[in-house]
């Protein structure tokens, strides 16, 4: 503290060259905490700047939001009760998980395949069990909802599967992604059939998921009404990408899904199906995998993105390894933060900075053991 | 002479395969923080003064949590009868006596490798700053029977881990200074150097970082400092003597607790008849064990947890589940936020200290593994016992809560008790009480031929129990007639949440 006196300029500049010289460290979220600040530093000191002097604050000002968090549950695949309960016992302690959580969550995600073969009862169990969930559930719908009597079940109990609505600054999009081309119509495949095969893997008879050209139009239309600076989340099943085709891991018309979401600055993904950590990122698009309260699934011979932080394989002496739920921190800027809540692990984050920097920074506390 | 050549060829094969999964054991202790010999040359550190106001742990509270205890367990009666032989203070053989018969049971007192143990496997055991020896053993024995380590004189280690008794308390939970009870059954240290984690919630890694906790806690052995046990034993010539030809230094509190441990790494009992069943001798155990056998690696799913070959002799993974033992008295969600409230901004020495008084002198006990861990998915969560010399260690489980072996196979056979944490391996067995007596009979051929008399004493008593009362039995749940979950879920006075939103326009 040699100098006694500081001019107000001079404290503007070394403010300012602090700023920016702390960027390059930053992710995204952080950067925005930091500019907010030295905006409100030089506000207080009483200094007028140009207003375009601190060019990142305009990214600050284009999230008209506040952070908020929401929670998911995901992949219950409910049986029958005397066929399985312990697949009800996973479902039940994820709805204590995301009841518990504190802060609470705005509203809690069900990522779809609440039903393992699209039965009634199994679906009845669910909404029974979802019930109990204290903040309001946005439902998805999963192919094992589905394929049985084509969601009229899964409709007369929760809506339509195709909507949107904004909350706290953002945009979000829930869609029907797993449509199948009709595989079983000329096969004569009764229901029950056509259900069986969509909920295996590795066969050659049903077709890959699409989001289809009516919900596309739909989601242009959605889309049109949007500025660009909004940020949106999208919720569907299936990831909007192409993953591994055989296990359907896959969206067939992902590259005309992404084209629509082209045009806004930040897009974030929210999937189910895969059952395990996942990440992508492809151009303005941040892709997040959901765990399953069932099981986890091994990650795929190939297609796997480079983004991934990887679970280990999970223990087969415990039935909960691999499994769990998870939450999403959206920052004011609508950017999203994603918590792996695995079981029998440490929790892992999964942050929009990594995301951003290409994985260069903000790499997650990685688990202790690589997959293989 | 020709049982013992046994046990060592047994033991030497044993070791081949072991040397794979305990070297694994010693990496994973390794990261846990066994004493590596850094701080092997520094004398006692002062433990810093236990503050009153530890939330959860204030003397009050402890006491009447303690006071409840007792009146629970005595009303109960469930002391087992071996305790009407002992004379000494708090139920346990006056230690001359527990030394004489020690003697009789031929520990190796030197720097040998105990029967059955692979050398490899055994410098995992052994950390760096603590190679065994004569000195070091003799020393640890001394201590481990010194009441004088105890702030009344009335407690030594010998004292909860009585050699008369299984090298534990046959109590549901222990009993110290003035008489107080804990909140935990006492484990045996028969064995106890092969676990990765001592206690059971894993709070530290080593035996030399357990035998310091019992004695600082206040209502166990009392002392409030180290320095405060170390003025008991320091003005002893003889002490004087032995830590010297032992460590090389005076008297000091760390020494202590690595002699202890040497001591403890001699209560190698890994000398059952199962043994010889598995070394080829089909007479060795009777036909039900036999049938037990297959039934506990299978049908009864016992070696999920209990993993019980070659290369893990105890018969346990080392790791944490909840079988819903606590369940029973607790509402998980409200302790474990009382836990966090209580261990907030506690570090270190001094995190470690308040998670033991919360673990002994508070219901918060119940947490188990979540109070080191802090982690959701640990809540309730217990180490697994070993199940060496399982038959006669009773009474069972982390509070002693069931009396029989029985009791306790029936509490896994209707899938444990429900709650949200429960381990995902658990579910209901349909085991029929002859599969359940089975499996008893299989669980006592794992005691140490030794102890051979006192597993048939402890057999006759537990069966005339287990004839009287089966608390835990629920066949409904065992065979599925009734699932748990319904009650729950399907009950009509379930709160409701706030419901569900989707598309209800459709598609616009």
């Amino acid at each position: 503290m040699s100098r006694k006196f500081t001019s107000i300029e001079t404290k503007h500049y070394e403010e300012r060259q602090a700023l920016f010289d702390a960027l390059p460290r930053l992710g995204r979220r952080d950067f925005l905490k930091v500019s907010a600040a030295a905006l409100a530093a030089a506000a207080a000191s009483g200094v007028r700047f140009h207003p375009t002097s601190f060019q990142p604050v305009t990214v600050a000002n284009a999230a008209t939001g506040e952070p908020f968090t929401f929670a998911y549950v995901s992949d219950s695949h409910l049986y029958r009760k005397d066929l399985n309960e312990r697949f009800v016992r996973g479902i039940l302690r994820a709805v204590d998980d995301v009841n518990h959580l504190d802060p609470k969550p705005d509203f809690i995600l069900y990522g779809g395949d609440l039903a393992q073969l699209g039965k009634a009862e199994e679906l009845n169990l669910g909404a029974q069990i979802l019930k109990a969930v204290h903040q309001p559930v946005r439902m998805m719908v999963g192919e094992h909802d589905w394929f049985l009597d084509m969601g009229a079940k899964w409709r007369e109990l929760f809506g339509e599967p195709t909507y949107s609505f904004d909350h706290k600054g953002v945009h979000f999009v829930v869609l029907m992604s797993v449509n199948e081309k009709d595989f079983w119509t000329p096969r004569g495949l009764t229901p029950e059939q056509r259900m069986g095969t969509v909920a295996g893997l590795d066969n050659g008879i049903q077709s890959r998921f699409e989001v289809g050209a009516e919900q596309r139009e739909w989601l242009k239309n959605d889309l049109d009404k949007i500025p660009a600076s909004t940020p949106v989340i999208v919720f569907s099943h299936s990831p909007l990408y192409k993953y591994y085709k055989n296990w359907n891991f896959w969206t067939e018309d992902a590259d005309e899904v992404q084209a629509i979401l082209k045009k806004f600055d930040h897009v974030t993904v929210i999937h189910g199906h895969t059952h395990q950590m996942l990440t992508n990122r492809i151009g303005n698009i941040d892709f997040h995998g959901l765990l399953s309260t069932a099981w986890p699934w091994p990650y795929a011979p190939e297609g796997l993105p480079k983004l991934t932080v990887q679970m280990a394989r999970p223990d087969p002496f415990d039935p909960n390894d691999g499994c769990g739920d998870g939450s999403m921190q959206v920052s004011a800027a609508g950017l999203v933060d994603k918590i792996y809540n695995l079981w029998n692990r440490n929790p892992i984050e999964v942050t929009s900075g990594y995301l951003a920097s290409n994985g260069s920074k903000d790499k997650p506390a990685m688990p202790n053991m690589q997959s293989f | 002479m020709s049982e013992r050549r046994e046990v060592i060829a047994t033991g030497r094969h044993v070791g081949r395969v072991v040397v794979a999964t305990m070297l694994l054991g010693a990496v994973v202790g390794a990261v846990l923080g066994w004493p590596a010999g850094a701080s092997s040359a520094e004398p006692a550190a002062s433990p810093a003064p236990k503050s009153a106001d530890g939330g959860a742990v204030s003397g009050e509270e402890a006491k009447a949590v303690a006071e409840k205890r007792r009146t629970e367990s005595e009303g109960a009666a469930a002391n087992i009868g071996v305790q009407k032989l002992a004379k000494g203070p708090h139920g346990a053989m006056p230690v001359a006596e527990q030394i004489a018969l020690l003697d009789k049971l031929q520990l190796p007192t030197d720097a040998t490798i105990p029967p059955g143990i692979d050398p490899v496997v055994w410098q995992s055991l052994v950390p760096k700053d603590n190679e065994i020896n004569a000195a070091r053993i003799a020393l640890g024995k001394k201590l481990y029977f010194d009441t004088r380590l105890s702030k009344d004189g009335t407690l030594a280690c010998a004292t909860c881990h009585d050699v008369s008794r299984s090298f534990t308390d046959r109590r549901p939970v222990s009993e110290g200074i003035a008489d107080q009870l804990g909140q935990r059954n006492s484990p045996t240290t028969m064995n106890a150097l092969f676990f990765q984690t001592q206690f059971l919630d894993g709070r530290v890694p080593s035996l030399e970082e357990q035998a310091k906790l019992p004695i600082l806690n206040p209502i166990e052995m009392g002392q409030p400092s180290a320095e405060a046990t170390l003025l008991n034993i320091a003005p002893d010539p003889e002490y004087q003597k032995m830590f010297q030809a032992a460590y090389g230094r005076p008297v000091n509190y760390e020494d202590l607790a690595r002699a202890i441990a040497s001591f403890e790494r001699t209560l190698v009992f890994l000398d059952a008849p199962f043994d010889d069943f598995v070394a080829g001798d089909t007479s060795a155990i009777s036909a039900k064990a036999a049938q037990g056998w297959i039934l506990f690696n299978g049908k009864a799913r016992c070696m999920t947890c209990h993993m019980l070959n070659p290369s893990n002799p105890l018969g346990t993974d080392d790791r944490f589940h909840n079988i819903g033992v606590s369940a029973r008295k607790q509402n998980f969600e409200e302790l474990a936020a009382k836990a966090l409230k209580a261990l907030h901004a506690k570090e270190g020495k001094e995190g470690l200290e308040a998670v033991d008084r919360l673990a002994i002198e508070t219901n918060l006990s119940e947490l188990g593994r979540f109070l080191v861990t802090k982690n959701r998915s640990d809540i309730g969560s217990f180490k697994t016992f070993q199940l060496r010399n399982i038959g006669i260690t009773g009474p069972y489980m982390h509070d002693g809560s069931m009396q029989t072996l029985v009791d306790v196979i029936d509490h896994y056979n209707r899938g444990g008790e429900a709650n949200p944490f429960l381990d995902g391996g658990i579910e209901p067995l349909a085991l029929t009480d002859t599969e359940i007596e089975n499996l008893v009979e299989f669980l006592q051929t794992l005691t140490d031929k030794r102890f051979a008399a006192e597993q048939r004493t402890e057999t006759a008593r537990q069966r005339a129990v287990a004839a009287k009362q089966r608390p835990f039995r629920e066949n409904d749940l065992a065979f599925r007639k009734v699932l748990p979950f319904e009650s729950r879920v399907m009950a009509s006075g379930a709160a409701p949440g706030a419901g569900f939103q989707a598309g209800k326009e459709g598609k616009q």
